[in-house]
């Protein structure tokens, strides 16, 4: 497969060649060419850091728009734990799961129920798996494509279980089905979503051959509705028992909760890719040899500083801890059924996640070490000051360009005015 | 095959700096990956590089690494100025340490050093002067093949 799905894109019209996106971008992903920002198809794992620091707002999620999400005969609303966190903590949640309804679903769903299976599902893979460690999670896209292009090595390490939201809209699914005599593809899954990257686990899941989920909205798009029907709905209207049993036990919206679920003492929890890529070669050097269980989220704090949402993290972070001092975080799932289902490959991913590395400087190594020097000499051979005018994030990323083929030195103004003057 | 083509490179590590302890063997790591060798390779390679990039780091006062990658073989140096080792075979044996208790606390120096290297490459060889220094070379055969 040469081209993969990415659920961004940038708008050439409005994409001002202000290079803020191709200095933050965690793998260097982007140049610009000519004053337009471009992203190297390959190189991109959507993390989504782009998005947020775009001024001329030119890089855009591909999320679905909110209207074309109500085109299923049954719509189903799964949102991410993340969305109750941001409205007020005096706010009812069961409001938000009835403004939900207000504004077009038919079903809310709530996916705290997969989160604690999930983790109880990991906890068994871990205690009778003998293999190499720690594991890492599987919650977030972007730290899994991450893993797959930047650390080959590791993708074996990526707990081969189904992500919550994902085992959610597929149990809802099946129950929907059942209960209302409706066929599957009646039913519509749309997850209410704090990033981009989740996307492509719909679009292109790399574990699978399609997503149980039909489509995504933004938490940033729904929440201008959302939160006008949410207003309108008074404290007496509230309804009591139409939330589904929900339990706004706020399932995995903040960094930490899946290893406290989890239950292994020797895990950790790590966010923000910078810090990421830190743990991740701590394990390739095999450091953490004491370590069992890694948590990993691109986004700082965990999905609550996602790119689409809009409440700021440490506020929305406050909001998650009323709702859980109200609702309480307490396990309800029944653990002799969970390992059950377990046992019989519930929550098994339906194929093995594969490595998809970067190309090598050369397909041959004799060649690919001749590359390396090239490179090497041509680094030093420019000013390293990373001033981005060549188009390049970072002058070594600009030689690599050049003995890849995509640039020429001369596009480096530096390394001109040396030559004339 | 053209064994001719040689990449080499000179890296020099601090004894007791442990902020900056593994970024040696971080970089030849991805060295190696960037060349594209077998990741099986680049595996053995990190793990043992940062063994003995700590062994310098924990014991040494200083250390040069040198990393020559052809296309059959990535053979990693590293020499240090030092204490030294007394006795080579003790400690290349499974378990042997001589890690302070403060070190262990820190994860460091369960024994694993030397023999891990040793597990780790196709070649090894050593060489230590007490009080002067240690000379450890290993070499990890590659196919030619890219990975
Ligand atoms: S989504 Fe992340 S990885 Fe992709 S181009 Fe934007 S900043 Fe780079
Ligand atoms: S941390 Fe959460 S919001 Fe951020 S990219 Fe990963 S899954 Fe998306």
């Amino acid at each position: 497969m040469d081209r993969y799905y990415h659920p961004i894109e940038i708008r050439p019209e409005l994409c001002n060649g202000r290079m803020k996106c191709m200095r933050i971008c965690p793998t260097r992903a982007i140049r610009v060419k000519q004053g337009k920002a471009q992203i190297i198809d390959e190189l991109c794992v959507d993390c989504g850091a782009c998005i947020t620091v775009c001024p001329s707002g030119a890089i855009v999620p591909l999320t679905d728009p909110f209207a074309s999400s109500l085109n299923f005969k049954y719509k189903v609303a799964l949102p991410s734990p993340v969305l109750f966190s941001q409205f007020r903590p005096e706010a009812d949640p069961r409001k938000v799961v009835q403004g939900l309804k207000k504004i077009g679903f038919d079903y809310v769903c709530d996916v705290s129920d997969a989160c604690e299976e999930v983790s109880i599902a990991v906890e068994e893979y871990l205690s009778s798996y003998r293999g190499r460690l720690p594991l890492i999670s599987q919650l977030c896209p972007a730290v899994v494509r991450l893993i797959q292009v930047k650390y080959p090595d590791l993708t074996e390490l990526v707990a081969p279980i189904e992500v919550p939201r994902e085992i959610a809209a597929r149990d809802v699914k099946q129950k929907l089905s059942r209960e209302l005599g409706v066929g599957l593809e009646d039913i519509g899954v749309i997850y209410i979503t704090t990033c981009a990257s989740k996307m492509v686990s719909i679009k292109q899941p790399a574990e699978k051959e399609s997503s149980w989920i039909d489509g995504a909205v933004s938490i940033a798009d729904v929440f201008g509705p959302l939160f006008a029907a949410v207003s309108d709905i008074k404290d007496e209207d509230v309804d009591v028992d139409g939330s589904e049993g929900f339990r706004f036990s706020a399932g995995w919206s903040m960094l930490g909760e899946m290893t406290r679920l989890v239950g292994s003492e020797h895990s950790i929890s790590v966010s923000g890719l910078s810090d990421v890529t830190q743990i991740l070669d701590d394990i390739e050097n095999s450091r953490l040899r004491d370590v069992e269980f890694v948590e990993a989220m691109s986004c700082l704090g965990g999905c609550i500083g996602g790119a689409l949402v809009v409440e700021n993290m440490y506020v929305a972070r406050s909001s998650t801890n009323s709702l859980l001092r109200k609702y309480g975080s307490k396990f309800t799932a029944d653990r002799d059924k969970v390992v059950e289902k377990f046992r019989k490959g519930h929550y098994s991913l339906e194929r093995e996640l594969a490595p998809r590395p970067l190309r090598p400087l050369d397909p041959d190594l004799a060649k690919a070490i001749e590359k390396k020097k090239q490179k090497d000499t041509i680094y030093t051979s420019l000013p390293r000051i990373d001033c981005g005018c060549c188009g390049a994030p970072t002058c070594l990323a600009f030689a690599e360009d050049i003995v890849r083929g995509t640039a020429k030195l001369e596009d480096c103004i530096y390394r001109e005015e040396k030559q004339n003057g | 095959m053209s064994d001719d083509v040689l990449f080499f490179k000179e890296f020099s590590i601090m004894g007791k700096d442990f902020s900056n302890a593994g970024s040696v063997s971080t970089e030849i790591k991805s060295i190696l990956k960037e060349i594209g060798f077998d990741r099986l390779i680049v595996r053995r390679a990190a793990i043992a590089s940062y063994e003995a990039e700590m062994n310098v780091v924990m014991y040494a006062k200083r250390a040069v690494a040198r990393l020559s990658a052809t296309p059959t073989s990535i053979k990693i140096e590293f020499q240090d100025e030092g204490q030294g080792i007394a006795d080579v075979d003790l400690a290349l044996e499974e378990g042997y340490s001589t890690a302070t208790p403060e070190m262990r606390e820190m994860g460091f120096g369960a024994g694993m050093g030397l023999p891990n290297i040793r597990h780790n490459a196709d070649e090894f060889d050593i060489s230590s002067e007490v009080d002067k220094g240690t000379h450890l070379i290993f070499t990890i055969h590659a196919d030619g093949n890219n990975g």
